[in-house]
């Protein structure tokens, strides 16, 4: 570790009164009404957090009820109505609440740490884009506790989610959802993109920004290019369900496959917003616990971005059993396979790693290599799907249920709770237990391999997807009855993880900056960071700021103590360019956000809302840019007296 | 790694269990679902071999590697250094890889064509539409008296290859009967066409595998694939009009049939009912399942159907028929007689 790293960086390089100075500029205002109104990075990513693992257990309650009524044949813990709810809402909060959400959530809090500056760009907007998810959320699930939850499945496809066979409101709060988090994951986006191009720390050349960091840049450049895919589609949806456009009318010129193209053109990237941050952090976690960084820096940074364009070219292997010519088909097919190859490289130089590097076996660690086990599995079964007559076999079966999950669990979720262990006493100052953290590693890892690995040979014995109940001569029965025993292991093994995280929470045992003598910024501050991250911005001189002796080799002076201000730097060599002040705290992101969301839900029952509903926007938006006398006062100080 | 070799294995070895209506994709019954259970085999095979070995060189430095812990002093220079050996390592993988794919490639495309080269020499044809939740089936012929429909099964002769049009009437459906063949979508407003044969005589079960809503789970359908001989004489059975009633409860219940709802749906050829909103019941006795597989075709059953269907597939189009009691009896008993 270099010398003197927090000497630089922590809290001990200043004297109290600058100390509380800073916290004043960058702190949350006291009191409830202080926290409704925060803009910091770090209080808005930990709620986004918080709020995203609530949206995952939730939809996990209702995949233990489907596992539930599957467990026997004729089952009626649940009736058709109720089911169909139940898978579209599991798919639809794992992709749109929990699992694109978390990812980014994940970037919010710890993207302006690892970059070396204050707060996130635009952080405000940041505010907003929580707010607007966490309400379209609710309603999600509001819907689904009055019986209007989408019962069309998380793909939502046309005629089933239309107007003709879609009665009531349900498919149009499916649509509205999808507009919440497009929103908000949009805005997430750019403030990645902002944040880590003109705010990082002087020194931090594009080649030296961390691997996770280039992974949510990736992701995030993604989301701009595929999210205005599903927003035409779930508008058209919308329109065509509340004022009788015909998108998606056969009968009237629509096409019902024109919502497989759209859909498929963001839903099959969308796997890839979850899966590459997900790759980021198998970065961080084995670079730390082999104690080496990892193999072949370059090829991981090409093997995100390559990963990132082809994720684009591959939508049509989801339409395989429709009419597309079946010469398209197999272009669709190579573009399939060839996207293994970027993911193959970087498996290939995280073994490298772990060959070379001298092994930490810790509990983030082990959650990060069952990603070898799981994800190789689900990556195989991809390979079979790419293939246009394999597919026709299994394609809407249950070996897609079973390859999903791998992939999704296995490329994301273990990866995930890896990143939680490794990175919760950055999060809370606490250290998360390892002995019940091994508990609910290996109780995780058993229990999910047999409640999917089973699903692989159902799929081939012919049960499809998403039925309600199955005959019971159809020999699924052992099957699926093993299935929802893993189904149960799963569900301790959370349970589980909740008592970890409460217990150490309260644990009152304070953690040390680095406690697993890491190489990356976020390190270098306390645990949990204060308000402004660094008492003074680092200057980097190295790819493992921590590791190399000149891997810090200043800092930065001349920042306003007073005024939340931050260093904006150049996009490619991050050569000091100039100073900026930043916004406060404020409530009207939250206020923009109610308007937004009243204007949103109240169009699924009266287009005039659109009309109406955008006069208490616009207030609530002209408010939110008012210039107040006392910022430009601020502002107009620094620019004098630098 | 060794349990998933075996579980692979287990995959590919274990012969499915023999049930009176097949339905795996593992058992082709064709020569369009062989092609592609040959794929799936090769498939499997050089996948599990490629897991293996990613396995093996994944876990040896777990269990060789020196260990550390957080003290452990962090090398930044690695990379600085020529780990010439890992490279390698990398490239050749790498290059491995990409000759695999290649090759899984290559195999695909070879399946493509296989299945797209079915001869038709002397073949049938047939129109299918999907409907929530059955399946109307139409024989088509060129001489229109010799057309005729059912629903929710198919009969078709051994080794001949039969053309099935595909449509779709409200909502996406999927026709799927995996020893057969693989699936095609039914989509409204374009027709589609699957061309399979079968080549081993049985009773092969298909089911819908696009979600199409409320029933989704009991959309089956039953396929008999039988000699020339037996189709041919089911076809001529299945042309004629249903049988007249031959005795008095069951001239009652054509009377009933005629009288109450139930014609302004179904259709039965030879009387006045040719409604075609809901299944033509010209020969229903003469079907496997009731409710498109929801329930064997007995009367006990088909009385509880018509009585209540929404007790047996809730959802289902059909509105529950409120009879008296002598009335459903001579109902069950012309229906069941309409062989």
């Amino acid at each position: 570790m270099s010398a003197g790293s927090d000497a630089l960086t922590g809290i001990s390089a200043l004297s109290p009164d600058q100390q509380a100075r800073l916290e004043r500029a960058w702190g949350d205002e006291p009191g409830f009404y202080g926290w409704l109104k925060s803009v910091n990075h770090k209080t808005i990513g930990r709620r986004f957090i918080v709020t995203a693992m609530c949206f995952f257990a939730a939809a996990g309650i209702l995949a233990a009820i489907m596992r539930l009524q599957l467990a026997r044949p004729a089952n009626t813990v649940v009736g058709p109505d109720l089911y169909n709810q139940l898978f579209t809402v599991h798919g639809t909060t794992m992709m749109f609440l929990f699992a694109v959400p978390v990812m980014q959530a994940m970037a919010v809090y710890f993207v302006p740490i690892m970059v070396g500056t204050r707060n996130i760009a635009f952080a405000r907007m940041n505010a907003f884009a929580y707010w607007i998810y966490l309400f379209g959320g609710l309603m999600l699930f509001g819907a689904l506790m009055v019986n209007a939850g989408p019962d069309a499945g998380w793909f939502s496809y046309v005629p089933l989610a239309g107007p003709e066979y879609s009665a009531g409101k349900r498919s149009d709060f499916w649509a509205q959802l999808i507009t919440f988090t497009e929103v908000s994951g949009l805005l997430v986006s750019i403030e990645i993109i902002t944040t880590v191009f003109k705010l990082r720390a002087p020194g931090m050349t594009l080649n030296r920004i961390p691997l996770f960091v280039w992974a949510m840049l990736v992701t995030a450049f993604m989301i701009m290019f595929a999210m205005p895919s599903v927003m035409f589609a779930s508008t058209a949806l919308i329109t065509d369900r509340l004022v009788g456009t015909h998108f998606y009318n056969p009968a009237e010129g629509g096409d019902a496959i024109l919502w497989q193209h759209l859909f498929w053109f963001f839903g099959h990237p969308e796997v890839y917003f979850i899966f590459i941050p997900a790759l980021g952090m198998m970065s961080s976690v084995i670079s730390t616990f082999a104690r080496r960084p990892v193999f072949g820096y370059p090829v991981m940074v090409l093997s995100l971005v390559a990963t990132a364009f082809l994720s684009f070219g591959l939508w049509v292997h989801h339409m395989f059993a429709t009419q597309i010519p079946e010469l398209g088909k197999s272009f669709f097919t190579a573009a399939s396979m060839i996207i293994a190859i970027p993911t193959a490289l970087q498996i290939f130089c995280w073994i490298a790693t772990l060959w070379l590097g001298r092994l930490n076996l810790r509990t983030p660690l082990l959650f990060v290599l069952a990603f070898f086990v799981i994800l190789l599995i689900g990556g195989m079964t991809g390979l079979m799907l790419a293939s246009v007559p394999l597919d026709l076999q299994i394609h809407d079966t249950y070996f897609v249920v079973a390859h999903l999950h791998y992939v999704l669990i296995g490329g994301a979720v273990f990866p995930l709770f890896g990143a939680i262990y490794y990175w919760f006493p950055k999060i809370t100052g606490r250290m998360l237990s390892e002995h019940l953290g091994r508990w609910n590693f290996w109780l995780f890892f058993i229990g999910f391999n047999v409640a999917f690995f089973p699903m692989h040979v159902l799929g081939l014995k012919g049960m499809p997807r998403r039925v309600y109940t199955y005959p019971a001569d159809m020999g699924w029965n052992e099957l699926n009855l093993v299935a929802t025993i893993g189904a149960a292991m799963i569900a301790v093994s959370m349970v589980l993880f909740v008592v970890n995280v409460v217990i150490s929470y309260r644990s009152r045992a304070a953690t040390p900056a680095n406690p697993w003598g890491a190489s990356t910024l976020e390190w270098a501050t306390d645990s949990p960071p204060r308000p402004y991250n660094f008492a003074r911005i680092p200057v980097i001189g190295g790819r493992e700021p921590l590791w190399e002796a000149s891997g810090i080799k200043g800092h930065v002076h001349g920042l306003s103590y007073d005024t939340p201000e931050l260093l904006i730097t150049t996009v490619q060599d991050a050569a000091l360019d100039h100073r900026m002040a930043f916004p406060r705290p404020t409530i009207w992101p939250l206020l923009t956000a109610i308007a937004v969301t009243v204007l949103f839900i109240s169009s699924i029952f009266t287009p005039w809302a659109v009309v109406w509903a955008s006069i208490p926007v616009t207030i609530a938006l002209i408010a939110w840019f008012w210039p107040t006398r006392r910022e430009a006062a601020e502002i107009l100080a620094l620019e004098r007296k630098p | 790694m060794k349990r998933i070799v075996f579980l692979f294995s287990c995959l590919a070895l274990a012969q499915p269990a023999f049930a009176a209506w097949a339905q795996d994709a593992r058992d082709p019954g064709g020569v369009q679902a062989a092609h592609i259970h040959l794929l799936w085999l090769v498939m499997l095979a050089v996948t599990t071999i490629v897991s293996a070995a990613v396995l093996i060189a994944f876990l040896i430095p777990l269990w060789r590697a020196p260990r550390g812990n957080e003290e452990t002093p962090p090398d930044p220079e690695a990379p600085l250094r020529e780990e010439r050996g890992a490279s390698r390592s990398v490239i050749v993988a790498a290059v491995i890889s990409v000759i695999g794919l290649f090759g899984l490639l290559v195999a695909s495309v070879a399946t493509d064509r296989a299945l797209a080269h079915l001869p038709l020499d002397n073949g049938i044809s047939l129109e299918m539409t999907g409907h929530q939740w059955w399946w109307e089936v139409r024989y088509t012929d060129a001489n229109a008296s010799k057309e005729f429909s059912t629903a929710n099964e198919l009969h078709i002769p051994v080794g001949r290859p039969v053309t099935i049009t595909l449509k779709a009437d409200d909502v996406i459906h999927s026709f799927w009967v995996p020893n057969l063949h693989g699936k095609k979508d039914m989509i409204p407003g374009r027709d589609s066409i699957i061309q399979l044969r079968a080549d081993r005589p049985g009773t092969y079960r298909g089911q819908c595998a696009e979600f199409c809503g409320y029933q989704h789970a009991y959309m089956a359908l039953v396929v008999t694939a039988e000699p020339a001989a037996d189709f041919d004489k089911w076809k001529q059975a299945q042309v004629a009009s249903a049988a007249a009633p031959t005795d008095a409860l069951r001239t009652q219940g054509q009377q009933v049939f005629l009288t109450s709802t139930c014609m302004m749906c179904h259709a039965i050829q030879g009387t006045t009912a040719n409604a075609r909103k809901a299944p033509d019941l010209t020969h229903v006795a003469s079907r496997p399942t009731l409710a498109s597989g929801a329930l064997p075709n007995t009367p006990d059953n088909l009385k509880n159907w018509i009585a209540d269907p929404q007790k047996i597939k809730p959802g289902v189009n059909m509105p529950a028929t409120a009879l008296a009691e002598e009335d459903l009896r001579a109902l069950v008993a012309y229906l069941s007689g309409l062989k």
